[in-house]
């Protein structure tokens, strides 16, 4: 049991936070075939506005649930700006859209490394996360717990907003059919730019968690964003359930490859089995039935 | 799309492999010469990624893995060459007594050196390629799986410091199959190799875009449902271009560890494969001379400016991004062609866009 309860603890936490930066790249990459390779950097963007609000803020203990909501706005204003300066005028090219983003991530990367200490900042922990719970003898960091409190919110929030909700209905027809949704009376374009939106605010949000968790520094967006994509890939686009699936697959995955062996052999293998796993079902998990040859 | 007729380009490789061979070894400094070296090194990789992704569509953002196959069975090779009977120096340094990892041994043998940069690219190549391309595996799912590929093997070899040497890679070669590498003349040598292996390659491509198969590969980049539907496997097709695209980069790599000194996981990590990308979508993905000039460039500047002014340098990339595949996605090459379509004025359409429909996804 020894090798494979804490590994599968740790695992589904990490899971959870893969789960939180994934969520908003499958939204985006499902309804717009876009791949914002700047996605990392948006995560980035949400933890160092939580290191920002706690200056402002002084209590940890308040900050944190203070800085969820701001890094979602911050966050998402970024992919907003970013979808009405340069990626709007790309739908047509989603493939170069990839290369587009590359370089926005580099320079927002640079940016922040002139920002901020290029060692990174410290994000304090609030009181109420320290401690741990006991699960079957084996301790569980409350920070663990609490990313996975934080994806299950988000994840029922956005799946109540796409199911209940008119624009969550607009958004759903875009992903389905986009052509039939303009014809239909919907402004794609309103819509897309929205879907944007809350696809980056939700990177932000994984920001605040992720710098719960590990450091805070200008490279880190870059640590997420493969492992992300991967979720995606292997989940399927169009559909939360296989988003969350892949997530807690690759992320626990990846938790007990390192727990066995090392840390970056653990990446290789993971990478062989998305492959692997890509080999028996190209389309993911789960995927939206079109008819489109492509 | 305007194309130089085929003689005017081959006749355009004629005037690059003087300039690289006879003009430049003349004009240059040893110095600016072996850095040009590096850059012919780069122009390698990047002729092969015009190949796969400027004819084939396929965005292949990880060569770092294949630059790494070569590079680092060169310079195990060379490693072995300095140390002679004995163990590499990094190696005793952690455990005296470690023997020789099993997979260095064959690397003594010069002939096996030379097959292996050859033969594990083209190996690994084709398995991955073979893997993802008969799933139909493409457009951004494809390209991230590379780089996915590339940051994982540049991790994994950051992480074996006694079997790779780790981040501090793998230096100090005396020897290059017998030539002391100190020797200026030996090291001119060595250039002339590079730059040669990169006209060879140029005149492949040139022999590939004007073959059949090249009209095919650029007929599966545009419509590959359509190829499907004549009765051609697209999947083999983007295999061939794939597989030669990672032999170039590997040959690259294995020439970049004698002119350079030193292979590290930073040459061959994700940052790396990217600007090799750089280079290719500057110059022009689509063309002939357009990668290799591109990536020339994008090296140049990478040690001149990236050297003095690095954050100016990150800067630079980012827009170069940007603002060519925004507003140049053929790059510079297509510049003059533009020009010609301007001057004859509004009333006739630039030529087709090349890259008119990259299909994205594996949902089919």
């Amino acid at each position: 049991m020894d090798a494979l309860i804490p590994p599968l603890l740790n695992g589904s936490a990490q899971g959870a936070l893969l789960l939180l930066a994934a969520l908003g790249l499958s939204l985006t990459f499902g309804q717009m075939g876009v791949i914002n390779m700047a996605h990392g950097e948006f995560l980035m963007i949400g933890a160092f506005t939580a290191y920002l609000v706690q200056q402002v803020i002084d209590s940890s203990d308040l900050s944190i649930p203070v800085a969820l909501p701001v890094a979602f706005v911050v966050a998402g204003l970024f992919g907003l700006l970013l979808e009405v300066s340069i990626i709007q005028w790309m739908y047509r090219r989603p493939l170069d859209t990839l290369l587009v983003t590359v370089g926005v991530s580099l320079i927002l990367q640079q940016a922040a490394l002139q920002i901020f200490p290029s060692q990174g900042v410290p994000v304090e922990k609030p009181g109420w996360l320290d401690g741990q719970l006991t699960v079957l003898g084996y301790d569980w960091p409350l920070r663990q717990v609490f990313t996975i409190l934080l994806a299950t919110v988000c994840v029922a929030a956005l799946a109540a907003w796409l199911k209940y909700t008119s624009f969550g209905r607009r958004i759903r027809a875009t992903v389905h059919n986009r052509d039939l949704a303009e014809t239909a009376g919907i402004s794609t374009r309103t819509v897309d730019r929205l879907t944007f939106f809350v696809g980056s605010g939700l990177a932000g949000v994984a920001g605040v968690a992720a710098s719960l968790i590990g450091g805070t520094n200008s490279t880190m967006g870059a640590q997420y964003i493969i492992p992300a994509f991967l979720v995606v890939a292997a989940g399927g686009i169009g559909q939360l359930k296989g988003t969350i699936i892949a997530a807690l697959g690759v992320g626990v995955g990846l938790s007990c490859f390192a727990y066995w062996t090392t840390g970056s052999l653990a990446q290789v293998l993971a990478f062989i089995l998305v492959i692997v796993f890509l080999q028996v079902r190209p389309q993911g998990l789960f995927t939206v039935r079109t008819r489109s040859l492509v | 799309m305007t194309k130089l007729k085929p003689h005017l380009s081959l006749g355009g490789i004629g005037v690059f492999a003087v300039l690289l061979l006879a003009v430049a070894p003349s004009v240059l400094t040893d110095h600016w010469l072996s850095n040009l070296g590096k850059y012919c090194c780069w122009a390698i990789a990047a002729v092969g990624i015009g190949l796969a992704w400027g004819r084939g569509g396929m965005l292949v953002m990880g060569q770092g893995v294949f630059f790494a196959l070569g590079a680092y069975s060169m310079a195990m090779h060379l490693t072995l060459e300095t140390a002679g009977d004995g163990v590499p120096g990094f190696m005793v340094l952690y455990d005296p007594l470690a023997p020789l990892p099993a997979f260095w041994e064959p690397f003594r043998s010069t002939a096996f050196t030379l097959l292996a940069i050859v033969v594990l690219p083209v190996v690994a190549a084709g398995i991955l390629g073979y893997a993802l391309f008969k799933r139909r595996v493409k457009g951004a799912y494809f390209a991230i799986l590379t780089q996915a590929l590339a940051v994982a093997l540049a991790t994994l070899v950051s992480s074996t410091i006694r079997e790779t040497g780790g981040d501090t890679g793998l230096s100090d070669f005396k020897y290059f199959f017998g030539y002391v590498l100190n020797d200026p003349a030996n090291r001119t040598m060595v250039y002339l190799i590079t730059a040669g292996l990169l006209v060879a390659c140029l005149l492949v491509v040139w022999q590939l875009y004007r073959s059949r198969f090249g009209e095919l590969l650029v007929a599966t980049r545009d419509a590959e449902e359509r190829v499907r539907f004549l009765g051609y496997d697209p999947a083999n097709v983007k295999l061939v271009a794939f597989v030669g695209a990672a032999l170039m980069a590997s040959i690259g790599g294995a020439m970049f560890v004698p002119i350079v000194g030193i292979i590290t996981p930073a040459e061959i990590g994700a940052a790396a494969s990217i600007l090799m990308i750089a280079g290719v979508a500057f110059g022009g993905r689509a063309s002939l001379f357009g990668p290799a000039l591109g990536a020339i460039a994008v090296g140049w500047g990478q040690s001149s400016l990236g050297s003095t002014w690095p954050e100016g340098w990150t800067y630079i990339i980012g827009l170069l991004f940007i603002v060519v595949i925004l507003f140049l996605p053929k790059g510079l090459s297509s510049l003059p062609a533009r020009f010609r379509a301007a001057r004859r004025g509004p009333g006739e359409p630039l030529a087709a866009p090349a890259a008119t429909r990259q299909l994205e996804g594996v949902t089919s």
